[in-house]
């Protein structure tokens, strides 16, 4: 069995595949990588499925070393150097790192979350048909744990054909973040939704994987701020009595007694949750079909990108030259624009 | 059953929340599971999951699959032959242990209503619950059919952590819990059943629906069951009339 072990990585380092479903009406949340097009971009460059277990890191990155095998890797998602023996990796593009070699990914320079992905996935055991690490459920991951340095994590596959690399970059919107209004829109008072609608948001210090607490103006409620329970979706944003919103992701609970004044819309959550804290975005209204449009697009757009790739080393074309952005260094499409990235090429 | 015109509410473009009603009541909840069901029943395309609770259902779908104009007509034709369901719930005996450690607000509770400690673990254990819906993490159980006279509101301060196996009460509604979670519930008690166990089959024990009793135990049984649980036991008696 080829395997990678863990020499050392953030705190915030997990398996997460595309998510566990059919068990919200037992409680048990999603999971699942919190940026859906890093896990699909990541998966396509190593020839995966695009929903095979990859490991997520927060932030910081982490060193493994490679055993019994070569394995190829790619990584996407938050900007951030991948090194195999210490030589860098073009972004985008998957390598193959051989027995004993290591790989290390850095930190993110901007964004939060990367997504790394192995030729086979990671063949950790399924709980409840997904190998998401979900914390408070204790399912999934390596032993219901974390990833963390010591652990050896079993890959699937070894490498067929050559590395890839995406000659079409993937693609996401920028701007003010689209939301459908609702499940509990009537409970906020006409105000209350023009201050959402129309002032500005921070990310506040208080974001995980369950949920992103935002920070702003008041949003006033019409008619309390209790209901009674009902079901929560990945992008409900609940207002709580503070008047201030929680968008709750992947490691959300599945049901909440606060209303819901809206949901961020499928298309735009792998670039929602990338921001930092300190971050400042607004929202806007969009029709239900609207959505369903972006969602569409979305999907068409990773089929552009599966279409773009080509094999490492068949010499560049111009489309390439252009994508890999070689003047400015390489910008990550899921940046988001109020954050400049933290270090720039030079 | 009678049959009512549910709101569809929209939850983004990844789900829509099928609503019968707002309030906590046995009918509404009746309607949405025997709805839940007839929906598992129809395999409408497009349809990943469902979530049935107190008053609505939750249906998760996939933007790029569902017809919502079809889907809307589609439950109206479901609701429009919908049956009850003819079985008799199940119905579970679940080993409680009271107050001190294991129900620290026991007292808390008996005081502001004026009785005994004895007095509320009477009226807490002397009735059958329905379980309305499992919900928040894996394998809560929220019920239906609490003693009105025990009810307090909510704390004003939740606690950010209480124990597995927590059994409380908020408001008229009554829990127990199965993992360690923060709640701003009342504790009462606590049960060594482990209504989620990832390595047991089945995972869950008990499920919307099902009927709960509470049966007070004394804390020196808690050792052994508790043990006997966390090795894949179920700990809890099912009763099937």
């Amino acid at each position: 069995m080829i395997r990678l072990l863990v020499k050392d990585c953030g705190a915030g380092t997990s398996i997460q595949d595309c998510g566990r479903f059919g068990y919200q009406r037992y409680g048990v949340g999603p999971a699942g990588a919190m940026d859906k097009i890093a896990l699909a971009v990541a998966n396509m460059l190593v020839g995966n499925d695009p929903e095979a277990a990859a490991i997520e890191f927060t932030v910081l990155g982490g060193t493994f070393v490679v055993e019994g095998g070569p394995v190829r890797v790619a990584l996407a998602g938050a900007y951030a150097e991948v090194r195999i023996d210490g030589e860098a990796v073009p972004p985008l593009t998957s390598a193959t790192a051989g027995d004993g070699q290591s790989i290390t990914v850095g930190p993110a320079k901007a964004g939060t979350f990367m997504v790394l992905a192995v030729c086979g996935g990671f063949a950790v055991t399924k709980d409840l048909g997904s190998r998401s690490f979900h914390l408070r459920g204790g399912l999934g991951g390596l032993g219901r744990a974390p990833v963390r340095p010591g652990q050896v994590l079993p890959v699937g596959g070894s490498p067929q054909g050559p590395d890839l690399t995406a000659t079409v970059p993937p693609q996401v919107s920028a701007g003010a973040y689209r939301v459908v209004l609702g499940p509990q829109d009537d409970y906020f008072s006409a105000a209350g939704i023009a201050t959402f609608l129309g002032e500005a948001y921070r990310v506040s210090a208080e974001a995980d994987r369950m949920g992103y607490r935002l920070s702003g103006p008041v949003i006033e409620h019409a008619k309390g701020f209790n209901i009674v329970s009902d079901g929560i979706v990945t992008g409900s944003i609940q207002v709580p009595g503070s008047g201030e919103p929680i968008v709750l992701l992947a490691d959300r609970q599945t049901t909440g007694g606060y209303p819901k004044i809206a949901t961020i819309i499928s298309a735009d959550l792998p670039r929602f949750v990338q921001q930092r804290p300190g971050s400042e975005m607004r929202f806007a209204a969009v029709s239900l079909s609207d959505a369903i449009a972006a969602a569409r697009e979305q999907a068409a757009m990773l089929t552009a990108v599966r279409a773009g790739l080509k094999p490492v080393g068949l010499g560049f074309d111009t489309e390439h030259l252009l994508s890999v952005n070689l003047v400015d260094g390489w910008v990550d499409a899921h940046a988001p624009p109020p954050e400049p990235p933290l270090v720039t090429a030079a | 059953m009678g049959v009512q015109s549910p709101r569809f509410l929209p939850c983004g473009d990844t789900a829509v929340t099928v609503e019968f009603g707002t309030e906590i009541d046995d009918g509404l909840n009746a309607l949405c599971l025997a709805f839940d069901s007839a929906l598992a029943d129809a395999a409408i395309p497009g349809v990943i999951e469902t979530l049935p609770t107190y008053r609505s259902v939750l249906v998760q779908v996939d933007p790029l699959v569902i017809d919502m104009p079809a889907f809307e007509a589609r439950v109206h034709d479901l609701l429009a032959s919908l049956q009850p369901s003819g079985a008799p719930p199940r119905r579970w005996i679940i080993p409680v242990v009271y107050g001190g450690e294991f129900g620290i607000d026991l007292e808390d509770v008996a005081r502001a209503h004026g009785i005994s400690p004895e007095e509320v673990i009477r009226r807490h254990s002397s009735r059958s619950y329905r379980v309305a819906m499992l919900g928040f993490l894996p394998g809560f159980c929220y019920l239906s059919g609490a003693d009105p006279s025990i009810a307090l509101p909510r704390r004003i301060s939740p606690r950010l952590k209480t124990p597995a196996g927590t059994v409380s009460i908020g408001g008229v509604q009554a829990l127990f819990a199965s993992v360690e979670a923060p709640s701003g519930w009342h504790l009462l008690g606590r049960t060594p059943v482990r209504n989620f166990l990832p390595d047991r089959d089945p995972v869950f024990l008990v499920g919307a629906g099902d009927e709960v009793v509470f049966k007070p135990i004394p804390a020196a049984a808690w050792d052994d069951l508790d043990a006997a649980a966390a090795a894949g036991e179920s700990v809890a008696e099912l009763v099937t009339s």
